[in-house]
This record gives C-alpha cells, structure tokens and sequence, in this order.
C-alpha cells in the first residue's frame, strides 16, 4: 500500500516538473510546479515528517508560489513573447539532462555505499515538539540569522523593485 | 505503521532526487524565460530537500530536518530578491528573456 | 687605555656626519661647518692621548666588537687594531682633517650645498679611520670602499657640471678595478691562512706557493687606490672636485691608502719578491711618468695632481724595495708640504675668483703674502732642499734606491729633478712677474681670511720641521714602527758614508739645477707657456698625457661599447624575440578564449553544468 502510494507520488513528482519546464505558458508552468511542490509534500508525509509537511506547503505553494504568479502577472507575460530557443541548444540541453543524470547515478555507483535496511527504534525525532527544542536550542543563532536574512531580503526586495524617481 | 523506508529503501529516494535534479538542471539550459529558470531552480531545491529528509528518517536524526528549515528560508529569501531583480530587468528592457540580457560582454 | 674612549676616534666623525646629513639644512652655515671642524678635532685629540699612549707602553690595543661572519672553518670579526701604524696615520688623517675643515668652512662659505660637504667630508674621516684601524682585511675593506664612495661623491660635488660628473664616475670606476683585486687578495689570503686578522697573519705567515696571486692582487688594489700605473689615470681627472677636497682626499689621505695596505701586509710582501719587484719598478715608472706630465700642465691643480702620483710613485719605489718606513715617512711629509700647495692653490684659485689656469695669474707675491710664503716653503720642501722635511724622506728612498738597484735610483733622481723643476715653474708662474689676467681679476685680488691662512701656516711649519722625526742616523721613526714591521730596517742600513753624503749633494744640486732651469725660463726670459695645440714632439707626447687615456679609450672602452652595442643590437633582439613569442602564445590562445565571454548566460549556465559533470567524475570514478 504505501509501496504503491510512492511510486505514484514520484510518478506525480516527475511528471509534474517536466510539465513545469515544457509547457509554454508560464503560467501553466507555476500550476505544475504548485502541483509538484505538493507531491513533494505528500512525500514528507509519507516520511512521518508532519510539520515539515506542512511548512512546505506553507511555504513554498503558498508563498513562492503566489510571489511568481505575482510577478507573472504583473509582467503580463504571454505566450507570443516567448521565442523558443533553437534546437541546437535544445539538444545540447537534452544531453545536459542525460549526462548530469548519468554521472550522479553512476557516481552512485561507483562509490557503491553499502545501505543497511532500515529498522525503526520509535525514537520520536521529528515531531513538532523535538524540532521545536532542537531549533530553539541547538540551532537559535542559525534560526536568528535566518530571522535576519529574511528581513534582509525583504528590505533589498523593496528597495530593488521601488521605481527610480529620475528615470521614472 | 509500518514504516515508509522498510518498505522501499532509502536508494529508491536517491534515485528520484537525482532525476528530479536532473529536471531542474536540464529546464535551466532548455527555457530561456527567466521566470521559468527560477522555478527550476527552487525544483533542483526541492530534491536536495528531499535527499536530506529522507536521510534525516533514516538516520533518525532531527538536524537533517533542521537543515531543510533553513534551506526553505533562504529560498523564500532568495525568491524575493530574485523576483524584484526581474521586475527591475524587465521595466528596463521590456523583456526577461535571458538571451538579451548580454550586458556582461566585455 | 680605556677602548671606549678609543672607539671615540671612529664615532664623532659619525656623529658629525649623522648631525650635518639629518639636520643640516636647518643649521646655520656657522653651526654646520663647526660641528664638522669640531667632531674631527675631538678624534684628533683622542689620537693624540693614544699616540702618548702607545708611544709609551708600546702595547697595541686590540677591540673586537662582535663577530661579523662565521664561516665553518674560520670567522671574521668586527674588530678594531690600534697599533703604531695605525696611530701614524690617526695623527696626520684627523690632524690635517681638522686643519682642511677649518679652511673649508671659508672656502666653501658661498656653495649652496655647503651642509652636505661637510657631510661628505666627515662621513670620509669616519671611513678612512676604519681602514686604518680595521683589525682584519674584511674591515679595511669596509673603509677602503667606504672612502672610494665618499671620493666619488665628492669629485662630483658640483654635480651640474657634466664633466664633473665624468670624472667622478671615471674615479670610481677605476678604483673599482682595483677594489676587485682586494677582493681577490682576501679570498685567496683567506683560503690560504684560514683567517684575516692581521695579527694571525702575522704570527703564521709561511711562504706559501700561490701567496703571489695574494699580493700581486693587494698590489692591483693599491694602483688603483693610490693612483698608480696603470690604474692612475683618474687622480688629475678628480681635481673636479673642491680644492680641500683634493687637498684631503686626493693628496693626503685617501691615496696613502694603497701604501698603508701594503705597509700594514708587510710579512706577506716580504714573502714574494717577484711581486715586491714589480712594485718598485711600477713605482718608479709612474714617477717619471707623472712628472713628465706635470712638466707642461698649465692648471694649477693638475701640476699638483701629477706632482701627487709622482710622489706616491716614489713611494711605491720604496714599498718594492722593502723600505716599508721609509715609504711611511714620504707619506707623512707628503701630507704635509702636499696638503699646504692645495690649500694654497685653493686659496689663490679663491683670491682670483674661480680661474685655475696658470697662464692668467702671475705677480700674486704682492697680494698674498701669507699664501706666497707657505706656498713657498711647501715648494722648497717637496723639491728637497735641505733641511726641510721632503729632503729627508726623498733622499731616504733615493739611498735605498742606490743600494738596490742603480737604474732605479737614476729614474727616481730625475724623477726628483724634474719635480723640482715643475714646482718652481709652478710657483713662478703664479706668484712672480705681472698679473696676466683681466683688470677686473686684478681689482679683485685679496688675501684669503685667517680661518684660510691659518691651516696653510700650520701646515707650512710642518712641512718645514717634519723631517726631523726620522734623521738619517738617528730615526724615531724607524724605532717607532719597530714592532709593526717584521723586516724593519734590515735591508737597508743607515750607515752614513762618504757614497751617502755624496748622493745627498748629488740630489740636492739636481733640485737646484730644476730651480735655475725653471727660473731662467720663466723669470729671465718671462715666457709663458704656448697654448696646447701648439707644442711638437717630446712636449705633445707629455701634453697628451702619453697618450694613456686615449689608448685605454681604444684597447677597452671601444671594444666593450662595440660589444655592448652588438649584444644590444643583435643577440638581445634575438633573446627579446624568443621571450616574446613566449609571450605571444598565451596572448594568442587568450584572445580565442575571449570569444567564449559572449555574455550570452544560457552559455555560462552550460559550461557550469559541464563544470559538475567533471567535478564528479573527478570526485568519484576517476581512481
């Protein structure tokens, strides 16, 4: 049962980001990633990692997401503006793809790491509880940092997107 | 429950974060619509996330989970920052095609 | 004797010069040039107390500051030796040093640059103090270079005249030729004895088969220094410098410096005769050479130049023939009557406002009585008339000459003969007759201040009275230098008879013979001499100089500007062209990689992703 429930979660997944890249309207593109961000979700739940489950739909379907189709929108991109690239370059990227796929799997490989099955003790790591202690305790100057760095990012948003006054 | 990793192995994990990398890597080279090369960006994201939570379970080790947090925090930031750069470009040259923007040529 | 106060000697000249290089522009002329006067008359004094010192106890005092290098079988330290060879020339280097910067401070009053001079002046004592008193060759070497460098930069103190510059540099160049062969002398002395203080030296000096290359270069070393064949040419040519400088440098000290070296190494010269010949008879030849020369000089400071080499020529006479006191003596009465013509040239050069040429003085006797009478007994002296100090130390070296060798001591005699007579015509010329030069020149003529004359009549007293420190017969001298030299006073006997009288007549009427000569032409007849360009025979050949200059111009500068242009013009483009398509190569393959900067990111993005491609293969499946 939750054999199958992977292998179509990842059968979603990939699905998806391929369509994200392919289709030619960005906005279809952002409605396929949203729809792979969730699967990816669905993945963190399959891995008992409730909250984090969470915090990444939060995150990146609500948030990322809606900032894209935003600035999408705002741009009033179509179809039409898109000149697709030759297909040289297309090509070139098709053997990217294969190659960088080929050289991490037999990197894999090669390297041949010898994965012990997993048995699970039932120590509770993951749930809101524990991450809570251990980011509050172990992690609070990243987890400040991080506080800083999004603020940061919000200020220079700002500051960058603001209309110049001269030029304007 | 049983638990999702006796069933299928922590390889099975590998091998779709390398694909769904390999995803993102290819949509940086194939689109040339810089909105579209974010979104690839945030995918090759999304699978080293993956990889990392996976390890976290099966290590059973809460800092793997700890680092995603991060990691989503500097991805939001990233986004946002990215996203009014591309504003800027295309208020200034009308377009965020990729290919115009040569300004780098020496 | 405390070696503090010793060490003294070395530092005021230090101080004085540390004070007039640092703050000298800030000092008022008067402060700056006494300071100089003053730090040097200090070192006199303490020479003094150490000259009363050694003359009584007889102990030479050894310092040895630290040690300077240590080499895995031998060391050299840095270290001072004051023995009585040392305390000689303390004496007359600081003596006359105080008498020569007390006339500077008139003499150079006008110049702009007067601080530096005394700068330069003070900074030369400090380094001929080292040379003199070094323990080992390493440190003479230090004073012997140290004075080559304030030479040079004092021949071309009037740095904006060009040929000054030329002549500096032609100093010191040369002195370089010699100063290579020190620098031979001590490797080959320090491979052979293991050490090069003296006093080790001393003590194990044995004849050693290659010892000949060691002295023969010690001896290149002293042509070079002390001017003379073939290495003299530049002493005339560094009277571009300020008279007291050449009073100083190039009379009494600096070009004693060969003599000293060669005194001061005694034991080893001993040990090579062959060498020892060829001193003499380079000596000897230099001598005649110089006073032929000097015969038909018309600048006043040339004559002296010449009369200079001439006289250390005779030194060097009796250097070779192992009459190292002897060789002593000549160099201090030297200093002394040289010192005085200099100065009194420099004081009448003064008088007429810059004009050296003898052809336009003449009749000075009446304007500068002072300058006439030293200048006077300083000619007498250096000509060998009885009894003042240069007939004694000449005839001492003429003896020794005689008793060696007859063919040198004729060379030497005429060599004498002629000083005699190109001194009086020298004295003649400037100070006998009627002014020759403009009625504005003649308006002008004025006796030089006290602070000038005073040195000029010390030194004139000295050159008068100096011979009595080693009569024949009965020598201070000869017992003084005793301990310093091993072979002392053995190879030439004092005995007075009837032969040495003889020779002492002979030499005396030869200096009379110069004097009539002299006077019959330049006073009875009143001739000047022609101009240059209108001389034949013998006298072109001394006018030309024997043609010296010009001949190493032919055998050494043009070949080497012939093979500097060629390397220049032919193997160093070759070498540039080599080097430079090296260059090339890079530039060109460069350019073709700029093309890849094409500002097109999709390109960048893919030479990235090719980029972790490698990384990983590298990483993980390249082993």
């Amino acid at each position: 049962m939750i054999e199958i429930l992977f292998y179509i979660l990842s059968a979603v997944t990939l699905g998806s980001a391929f369509l994200t890249i392919l289709s030619k309207n960005p906005i279809h593109s952002a409605i396929w990633l949203v729809v792979c961000f969730f699967s990816i979700a669905g993945h963190y739940a399959l891995l008992n990692s409730q909250f984090l489950a969470m915090v990444h739909i939060i995150v990146y379907s609500g948030a990322i997401m809606i900032l894209m189709l935003f600035t999408i929108m705002l741009m009033n991109l179509n179809i039409s503006d898109e000149v697709s690239k030759p297909v040289v370059t297309k090509i070139v990227a098709t053997v990217c793809f294969c190659l960088i796929g080929f050289f991490l799997v037999s990197a894999l490989a090669q390297t041949a790491p010898t994965l012990e099955t997993y048995t699970n003790t039932g120590v509770d790591f993951q749930s809101i509880q524990v991450l809570g202690k251990v980011l509050l305790n172990e992690f609070v100057l990243p987890f400040e940092m991080a506080a800083v760095l999004l603020l940061m990012a919000m200020i220079g948003a700002v500051l960058i997107s603001k209309k110049d006054k001269k030029t304007a | 429950m049983e638990h999702v990793l006796q069933q299928i192995g922590i390889d099975q994990y590998i091998y779709l974060s390398i694909i769904l990398f390999s995803i993102g890597a290819f949509g940086i080279l194939y689109r040339r619509n810089a909105i579209v090369m974010f979104m690839s960006i945030e995918i090759m994201l999304n699978a080293a996330n993956l990889l990392l939570v996976a390890f976290s379970n099966y290590h059973e080790d809460a800092n793997g989970q700890v680092f995603v947090f991060f990691t989503m925090a500097v991805a939001a930031a990233e986004v946002a920052i990215g996203l009014a750069i591309l504003v800027a470009i295309y208020r200034n040259i009308g377009s965020i095609d990729i290919d115009k923007l040569k300004n780098l040529k020496g | 004797m405390s070696t503090t106060i010793l060490l003294l000697t070395l530092i005021f000249p230090l101080v004085g010069t540390l004070i007039n290089g640092f703050w000298g522009k800030h000092l008022s002329k008067k402060v700056s040039g006494a300071i100089a006067t003053l730090a040097i008359a200090a070192s006199f004094v303490i020479s003094c107390i150490f000259f009363a010192y050694i003359q009584g106890s007889q102990e030479p005092v050894k310092v040895v500051l630290f040690e300077w290098m240590k080499f895995n079988y031998f060391t050299i330290d840095f270290g001072f030796y004051f023995d009585q060879l040392a305390a000689l020339w303390l004496l007359f280097i600081t003596g006359i040093g105080t008498l020569i910067h007390l006339y500077s401070t008139s003499y150079m009053h006008d110049d702009e640059n007067f601080s530096t001079f005394f700068t330069y002046l003070n900074f030369f004592v400090f380094f001929m103090l080292i040379l003199v008193t070094g323990s080992n060759l390493a440190m003479m070497f230090i004073g012997w270079e140290g004075v080559g460098l304030c030479s040079y930069l004092l021949i071309g103190f009037w740095y904006k005249n060009q040929d000054y510059n030329n002549a500096a540099k032609k100093a010191f160049i040369m002195n370089r030729i010699g100063d290579l062969g020190f620098l031979i002398g001590i490797f080959v002395t320090g491979y052979l004895f293991h050490t090069l203080d003296f006093v080790a030296l001393q003590e194990q000096s044995y004849l050693a088969p290659t010892l000949g290359i060691a002295t023969m270069a010690f001896f290149i070393a002293a042509t070079g220094k002390s001017a003379q064949l073939p290495l003299y040419t530049w002493l005339p040519d560094a009277m571009a410098g300020p008279t007291p400088v050449s009073a100083l440098i190039h009379a009494a000290t600096m070009v004693t410096a060969g003599i000293f070296m060669i005194t001061r190494l005694n034991f080893l010269f001993d040990l090579t005769p062959d060498v020892q010949h060829i001193i003499a008879v380079i000596g000897a030849i230099t001598s005649l050479m110089a006073a032929t020369i000097a015969l038909v000089q018309n600048d006043i400071k040339k004559v002296l130049a010449y009369s200079t080499v001439s006289q250390l020529g005779l030194m060097f006479l009796a250097l070779g023939l192992g009459a190292y006191e002897v060789a002593v003596f000549h160099v201090i009465t030297h200093a002394f009557f040289k010192a005085c013509l200099f100065l009194g040239s420099g004081s009448v050069i003064h008088a007429i406002g810059g004009e050296q040429d003898m052809r336009h003085m003449g009749g000075l006797r009446k304007h500068m009585k002072v300058t006439y009478l030293t200048f006077f007994i300083s000619t007498l002296a250096i000509s060998g008339f009885p009894p003042l100090s240069g007939f004694f130390s000449k005839d001492e070296i003429l003896l020794t000459a005689f008793h060696h060798n007859i063919v040198l001591w004729i060379i030497a005699s005429l060599a004498s003969i002629l000083t005699a007579f190109y001194m009086f015509r020298l004295l003649f010329l400037t100070f006998f007759n009627n002014f020759r030069g403009t009625k504005e020149q003649a308006d002008h003529l004025h006796e030089s201040p006290s602070v000038m004359t005073l040195p000029l009549i010390i030194l004139a007293v000295l050159a008068a009275v100096g011979g009595l420190i080693s009569i024949p017969g009965n020598s201070w001298l000869n017992e003084f230098l005793k301990p310093v030299i091993k072979n002392n006073a053995a190879s030439h006997p004092h005995v007075l008879g009837t032969t040495e009288y003889l020779l002492m007549g002979l030499a005396v009427v030869g200096a009379l013979v110069g004097l009539f000569i002299a006077y019959a032409k330049y006073i009875k007849n009143k001739q000047v001499p022609v101009n240059d360009n209108n001389v034949s025979g013998l006298q072109k050949l001394f006018v030309n100089k024997y043609y010296l200059d010009e001949i190493y111009q032919a055998i050494i500068v043009q070949p080497l500007n012939f093979f500097g242009s060629f390397f220049k013009n032919q193997i160093d483009g070759l070498i540039n062209g080599i080097v430079l398509s090296f260059g090339r190569v890079p530039s060109e393959l460069s350019y073709q990689g700029k093309k890849a900067q094409n500002g097109n990111i999709g390109l960048y993005l893919f030479a990235f992703v090719i980029g972790v491609c490698g990384l990983l293969y590298y990483l993980f499946m390249c082993y």
